[in-house]
């Protein structure tokens, strides 16, 4: 097993004395009590007096409190209760979530008419049954209290949508826009085309905030379609990303990461693994998940894809760090030597780039093979010529009425300003947003359409493969479908629903194909198609010398990037979003400047990799993180930087997607508004980035090649998770290996585990002979649930974090108490570092998923007093929330910090609203509100303060899942019980099931896994009922901490190359 | 001996022919138990036994219809019949105002056989009934039962009292004697305490004010939130002795819920209705109606007071108003930290609705049978056995079913057993 050093934090690294101590309080705050001193309890700042009048009072409210009635409770049936609906019972109704273009096929569970959770549609072979963090946050938005909930014209309400259509049918005329994000519709594509051929000289745009403008062109160059085509990733053994964050953002993540993780899978009787390199500007999560990974300037990417095209025809390499063309060389030996089975993609947003990688892919034979033009991506397909151009006739006085459709470019157009001025020469503009957007507040009418939970639709997210939206909540405010004004205005007199289901019934036939599709979800052709389209390679050599000639970055250069959470900025207002932590830098509820350690050590005087005693010790100890000052031509942004390792030297990273409304720099009225627009969550968090982005005169680049970083000496709190839970060292909770290694002995984990506990019983017996309890405490007659987390199938993303959150009622706690450390999440994914942190390219990542490990010796549940915690027959840690008086002494004894503490009545279950304000964050109050409550789950307890709280394995959904097979009369299968983490999961990296039973798929993965299988801190015999299966990572070494090499020691005692460190 | 004998004949004799009419009777009971069950859950919406409801009373169907084939025939599926022209049913159908039958194609000959036997068992206890006033002699042997079992605790208290007071008097009596003596031998006495002043009294009368007083705060406080015996009052007086009583309207088919659900599901008003819309009176099958309080209650108003709910009017026979739901006052009330699943226990677990409701089925206005505490839930499940060899879902418990094989135990696995005392099976 390779000694490699694990760090989540920097002071882990060195562990300086502020760390240490702050390691050792895990709770911060000291308990209420004033100082007693020599002085007498009498002059104590609570003397016996005071305790004996709070005695007194609060023996009198109880007895008040006692005395009242209880309350009578109505309970009131339905008058006519539909048919199929049981009370109680939830029901599932197949839709599609759509953001922008993005479409996902989902399933929305319904309980008692409301959608209160969101899961993948299995039958969906695009998303096959995976979901991202958005998607299953996405039920809260259509709970936001910021919704608009009535039509307006010139700001006022307008009494009825006839009112209104009659004062827009007034005005409409002349040359129309119609401007929207992409929409695979294709019914709406339909109506929006019968609406404009009504206004001869009107016309639709497409506007993306994040485009792919540079790659539909790209496309459209050499391939002669302007279209994006499938990536099949399951089929690529080399996988080459140039700045593309597949896994995470770029595209359709959510399927990429199907096919990514399919193609490393491993088998343990025939170890086979795809290999993932990396070229990138900041530490991205997918960068973080590469087996090797090279760093560049953003200014440098067109460089990196000319070089890897040079290298693989055999020439010279130009213009790249040494270090990358070495990389490039790498890359290229492999790719050459897998040919037919490499994918190269870039994230750039760059036409000649994007040329070049299209020309790399041809070198490769990826045409055909893993690129696929059988089923192209319609899910990004806006040109950002035509939204210049739009701006320009707007400006011009050129468009006579302007409707915006899922569009917000007053916030993410790179250009917001002149967008701002230009839609003041637009005589009649109408907007359907949902909210009081940035752009909304600009228009004339607003005209409010549903949430997708609310609509009838369809989206096409690749050609031929349709998913279906269907209602599941019938409109909870005076809202109206954008199709249907679009149909009114065009006048056509149908409906939008019945338009939808002649339009559906006319393509699928019968009735009863048409309620297939409704209940289905999905329309797919029977048999997918593989195709390739022939190669045009005129343009590479303009692209090629455009490439050579750019110019030359700065000093410093700024790359932009979306986060998982808030992504592009529409979901900001949802607060579990913001709350989730970044899969890289640990930080919720902010943006910030990611900057590499080098410059840390350079400007802000901070050297994170000094042993000494020094005040840098504090940076991450404690929240203040140093402010920087970006600036680009006359754009200035005064950012908080955080110091991340893996990235390059030269370039700063800042999230678009943030500063809502203003930024967190703004006044108080402007702040106030803002929250009444954008939402109280959302409004004014963090700053807005997008002014960065450059027109190049054909696309939007994501980056800016000189800018100056300089601190500002202020400060500034980063709220985040990582550092709150310390192992105090014990870094055996996570194990990792090399591929070659792992071929070489795959059982070289458990041979280690069994010479671990061989003085206590072994591996067969560590379990009953390593404790002094007896062997009976061990005994499970029926169920013993088991749970096994696959480290080399989790990207990061965090969807399983949120789909905790929603499933379990989990709360919110804001900004201002997660920089107190009371964050809630019952699962949180680690981050760990390893290698140097001046070695940006010797820096390897792996994501650790922690929840409650369900131990069946728990350290927590000896030392609770009145016995609020305990274990059940199938193997539970049992958490009982009313029988827990708070000691919290659980969640110290834990050794894997997994007990969240309710310091504050966070649900607002037991408080008037009024008194929690200025206790509780205004996201948590948000929270509370009436609409928003509606997404609680009714069958998980809704805790109150003074409680702790944990992961429960999802228990409700077990023994729900126990009670279906019981009255069914048959066995527990695997899919009556799904936890909600396992479901969420788009690369199967989670699997539950009943670990009695030889067959369930925990069971299996176990036994096929026997060579990987890990618990974390074993050797303290806590039993855990989660076991992991190690990291397995496709490269010649692992780095530690000085970007050294590690000596390999396997049982042979044959040395790897490399030198050694320890 | 001789001349018992006769008699012993006659008494034997007598013996053998009640076991073996008893005999017969357990044979015919058994088919029209099994009726029972069918007749109450698909029966029992439209039809009576001894009266007219939303269909024909069934009293004497065999007789009406000597033709078992064509009984059958017409129990499955009506509109065959109907479409045959058989002239008794087209004559029913007419007289009915042509409202169709459910049809019943589910029902095999032996179902519908113990229907009928049902049936007649039922039409002949019902000519029994019209002779003599229902006893009552169960209720009052309860009755007696309770009052001795409350005698004793007054007996014990009394005699605990008197032997208390004794033990008093002889203390006292020992005092005064010792006193006597004391004088007597010249021993100087103390200056005599008043039993008020005297310490030793005063402590124990304030450790046993301390302990009866400690024992009903205690008692208080646990009885925070229970409401064992509540019964409030309704919008309207819907008497389940009527319904599930009289009429024998098997409970799920207006609680349906409590076999699929979480909640048992109070009917909506359309579910009141596919009766009522043809039942427009109370005619005094379950006797006159009382409230709690003892007020007389007119049913046939109470009736009325659904129709306003569900806008019908019942002169026309057609909905005239959009209906409202009805606000029940809800009786059972489950603190929110307790999970309670009724399709767990009615479905997987059998239990009757009895078992936590009590006699439903003679209670006029509902009230609260138990406390619902949990330390009467945990009982139940200590003592409540599983169906554990009927269903397949215990298989999965190869331990237990081992020791039933080979240690010959009875197969008494208690829900207990199989962890349902554990927190988390309510507490989540």
């Amino acid at each position: 097993m390779e000694q490699k050093k694990y760090w989540q934090s920097y002071e882990e690294l060195k562990n300086p004395k502020a760390f240490q101590k702050s390691a050792e309080d895990e709770f911060k705050e000291d308990l209420p009590f004033a100082d007693i001193d020599d002085k007498g309890l009498q002059d104590s700042k609570t003397p016996r007096r005071d305790f004996l009048k709070y005695l007194g009072f609060s023996t009198a409210a109880a007895m008040v409190a006692a005395s009242c009635e209880t309350p009578v409770r109505k309970a009131v049936p339905f008058v006519n209760r539909p048919e199929n609906i049981i009370p109680g019972i939830p029901d599932y109704y197949a839709t599609t979530y759509v953001s922008g273009g993005d479409a996902v096929s989902i399933v929305a569970k319904v309980r008692d008419g409301r959608p209160i959770k969101i899961e993948g549609n299995e039958l969906s072979s695009v998303n096959k049954g995976g979901t991202t963090a958005r998607v299953q946050a996405s039920v809260l938005d259509l709970y936001d209290t910021s919704r608009l909930r009535f039509p307006k014209a010139n700001n006022k309400e307008v009494s009825s949508f006839e009112a209104l259509d009659k004062m827009v049918g007034m005005e409409l005329g002349g040359t129309i826009a119609i401007l929207t994000g992409t929409i695979n519709s294709p019914t709406t594509r339909q109506i929006m085309a019968d609406f404009l051929a009504k206004y001869p000289g009107s016309r639709h745009v497409q506007y993306d905030p994040i485009s792919y403008s540079g790659q539909l062109l790209a496309n459209e160059a050499t391939y002669g379609s302007k279209a994006i085509p499938s990536y099949q990733f399951d089929k690529a053994k080399v996988v080459v990303s140039l700045g593309a964050d597949f896994l995470g953002e770029w595209l359709n993540a959510v399927e990429y990461q199907k096919g990514y993780s399919a193609g490393r899978k491993l088998n343990q009787a025939n170890p086979q693994m795809s290999k993932h390199y990396q070229f990138e500007s900041f530490l991205s999560m997918t960068g973080a998940n590469a087996d090797d990974r090279f760093t560049h300037r953003p200014s440098e990417a067109g460089a990196v894809a000319l070089g890897l095209l040079n290298a693989l025809t055999g020439q010279p390499v130009n213009g790249v760090p040494e270090k990358v063309k070495k990389g490039i060389a790498k890359v290229a030996a492999d790719l050459n030597a897998n040919k037919g089975a490499g994918l190269v993609i870039s994230g750039s947003n760059n036409v000649n780039i994007q040329i070049i990688v299209n020309a790399i892919n041809e070198a490769i034979g990826a045409n055909g093979t893993t690129i696929n033009w059988g089923a192209n991506l319609l899910t990004k397909q806006g040109i950002d010529s035509d939204m210049v151009t739009l701006v320009a006739d707007m400006q011009a006085g050129r468009i006579n009425s302007l409707l915006i459709y899922d569009a917000n470019p007053a916030y993410d157009y790179h250009n917001a300003d002149a967008f701002k001025q230009a839609i003041k020469r637009v005589k009649t503009t109408v907007s359907f947003s949902e909210k009081m957007d940035e752009t909304t507040a600009l228009c004339k009418y607003v005209i409010p359409s549903h949430h997708y939970l609310e609509s009838w639709g369809d989206a096409e997210p690749k050609v031929g493969y349709i998913s279906i939206m269907q209602p599941t909540i019938s409109p909870l405010f005076k809202t109206r479908q954008f199709q249907d004004s679009l149909l009114k205005w065009s006048g056509n007199p149908v409906t939008y629903d019945n338009y939808f289901r002649e339009y559906w019934m006319g393509k699928l036939g019968t009735a009863d194909l048409y309620n297939k599709a409704l209940q289905d979800g999905v329309i797919e052709p029977a048999t997918p198609v593989t195709a390739s389209v022939p190669f045009n390679g005129a343009g590479v050599a303009a692209a090629s010398a455009a490439i050579a000639a750019a110019k030359k970055g700065g000093k410093m250069e700024l790359v932009l990037y979306t986060k998982i959470g808030v992504g592009d900025g529409k979901q900001a207002n949802n607060p579990w979003l913001q709350e989730l932590p970044d899969p890289i830098t640990k930080a919720t509820w902010d943006n910030y400047a990611m900057v590499s350690p080098q410059y840390a050590k350079q400007f802000l005087d901070i050297d994170l990799t000094d042993d000494g005693e020094r005040d840098d010790n504090e940076y991450e100890a404690n929240p203040p993180k140093p402010v920087v000052r970006i600036k680009s031509g006359n754009k200035v942004l005064l950012l908080p930087a955080m110091i991340i390792p893996g990235m390059n030297p030269d370039t700063v990273a800042v999230a678009v997607g943030y500063g809502r409304g203003v930024n967190n720099d703004a006044s108080e009225p402007e702040l106030d508004q803002a929250k009444i627009n954008i939402g109280r969550a959302g409004a004014g968090v963090g700053k807005n980035a997008y002014p960065f982005a450059l027109y190049n005169g054909t696309t939007v680049e994501w980056f800016a090649s000189d800018v100056t970083v300089e601190p500002t000496g202020d400060k500034f709190d980063i709220a985040t998770t990582q550092t709150h839970s310390s192992y105090e060292g014990r870094h055996e909770v996570m194990k990792e290996m090399t591929f070659a290694n792992y071929k070489k002995n795959p059982k070289e984990i458990l041979e280690e585990r069994a010479k671990e506990l061989a003085p206590w019983g072994g591996l067969d017996n560590f379990a009953a002979a390593g404790t002094l309890y007896p062997a009976d405490m061990l005994e499970r007659p029926g169920i013993k649930w088991g749970m096994s987390i696959d480290l080399n199938s989790c990207h990061g993303c965090g969807a399983c974090v949120v789909a905790c959150q929603v499933e379990n009622n989990v709360a919110i706690v804001g900004k201002s108490e997660v920089l107190r450390y009371h964050d809630m999440a019952w699962l949180r994914i680690d981050r760990y570092f390893s290698g140097n942190p001046n070695d940006p390219e010797s820096i390897q990542t792996v994501f650790q998923p922690m929840l409650c490990q369900h131990c069946e010796n728990a350290p927590c549940e000896n030392v609770c007093p009145v016995a609020a915690t305990n274990h059940s027959s199938e193997g539970l840690n049992q958490m009982i929330y009313n029988r827990c008086i708070g000691t919290r002494y659980c969640a110290n004894n834990c050794p894997y910090k997994v007990r969240r503490f309710n310091w504050a009545d966070y649900q607002g279950a037991d408080s008037f609203a009024d008194n929690q304000k200025g206790h509780v964050s205004e996201a948590t109050l948000m929270m509370n509100d009436d609409l928003t409550r509606m997404v609680l789950n009714p069958d998980v307890t809704v805790r109150s303060r003074g409680v702790i709280e944990k992961c429960t394995f999802c228990v409700q959904r077990l023994q729900a899942g126990k009670l279906q097979a019981k009255k069914e009369n048959r066995v527990l299968t695997d899919r009556d019980a799904q936890t909600a983490c396992q479901q969420a999961c788009s690369s199967e990296a989670i699997v539950f099931g009943n670990a009695n039973d030889a067959q369930s798929i925990v069971s299996r993965t176990r036994t096929e896994n026997a060579g990987r299988i890990f618990y974390s801190l074993e050797q303290i015999h806590t039993l855990p009922n989660v076991s992991y299966l190690a990291k397995i990572r496709n490269t010649e070494v692992l780095n530690n901490e000085h970007g050294d090499h590690i000596r390999f020691e396997n049982t042979e005692g044959s040395a790897s190359p490399g030198s050694t460190n320890h | 001996m001789i001349q018992f004998r006769p008699i012993a004949r006659v008494f034997l004799s007598f013996f053998l022919l009640l076991t073996v009419l008893s005999i017969n009777k357990v044979s015919f009971a058994q088919d029209a138990a099994a009726g029972k069950v069918i007749f109450q859950g698909q029966c029992v919406q439209c039809h009576q036994v001894n009266r007219n409801a939303t269909g024909p009373a069934l009293a004497g169907i065999e007789e009406r219809v000597p033709d078992k084939k064509l009984l059958y025939d017409w129990i499955r599926n009506n509109q065959k019949v109907l479409a045959s022209g058989n002239p008794y049913f087209t004559n029913l159908y007419n007289e009915w105002n042509k409202t169709p039958m459910n049809v019943f194609s589910g029902l095999s000959d032996t179902d519908i056989d113990n229907i009928l036997a049902y049936i007649k068992a039922e039409a002949s206890k019902g000519d029994a009934a019209k002779g003599g006033a229902a006893g009552g002699g169960d209720g009052s042997k309860e009755q007696a039962d309770k009052a001795q079992s409350s005698d004793n605790t007054l007996l014990f208290g009394i005699l605990t009292l008197i032997l208390a007071i004794i033990a008093l008097i002889l203390l006292q009596v020992n005092a005064n004697l010792r006193k006597l003596s004391d004088d007597k031998e010249g021993v100087p006495a103390f200056e005599p305490v008043p039993f008020y002043r005297n310490k030793v009294y005063i402590s124990l009368l304030t450790i046993l004010l301390f302990v009866i007083g400690g024992y009903f705060t205690i008692q208080g406080a646990i009885g925070l939130g229970r409401n064992k015996d509540y019964q409030p009052e309704q919008p309207i007086y819907y008497s389940h002795k009527v319904h599930a009583g009289a009429n024998q309207i098997n409970c799920l088919y207006c609680h349906g819920g409590a076999e699929e659900s979480k909640h048992a599901n109070i009917p909506s008003v359309n579910t009141c209705m596919n009766c009522h819309m043809a039942i427009n009176e109370y005619t005094g099958s379950a006797g006159k109606l009382y409230t709690e309080s003892g007020q007389e209650v007119n049913g046939t108003a109470e009736i009325q007071k659904l129709y306003e709910y569900a806008g019908w009017d019942p002169a026309a026979k057609r909905y005239v108003n959009n209906g409202k739901p009805i606000e029940w006052v809800r009786i059972h009330n489950l603190p929110d930290h307790v999970y309670f699943n009724h399709s767990q226990h009615v479905k997987a677990g059998g239990v009757a609705c009895q078992t936590c409701h009590g006699a439903i089925q003679e209670m006029g206005e509902v009230y609260q049978f138990t406390d619902l505490s949990m330390g009467w839930c945990v009982n139940c499940h200590r003592e409540t056995k599983v169906k554990f060899t009927e269903n397949k879902f215990y298989s999965i418990y190869e331990k237990f079913h081992e020791d039933i094989k080979n240690k010959g135990k009875d197969s008494s696995i208690t829900v207990e057993a199989i962890g349902g005392t554990e927190c988390q099976k309510c507490h989540y």
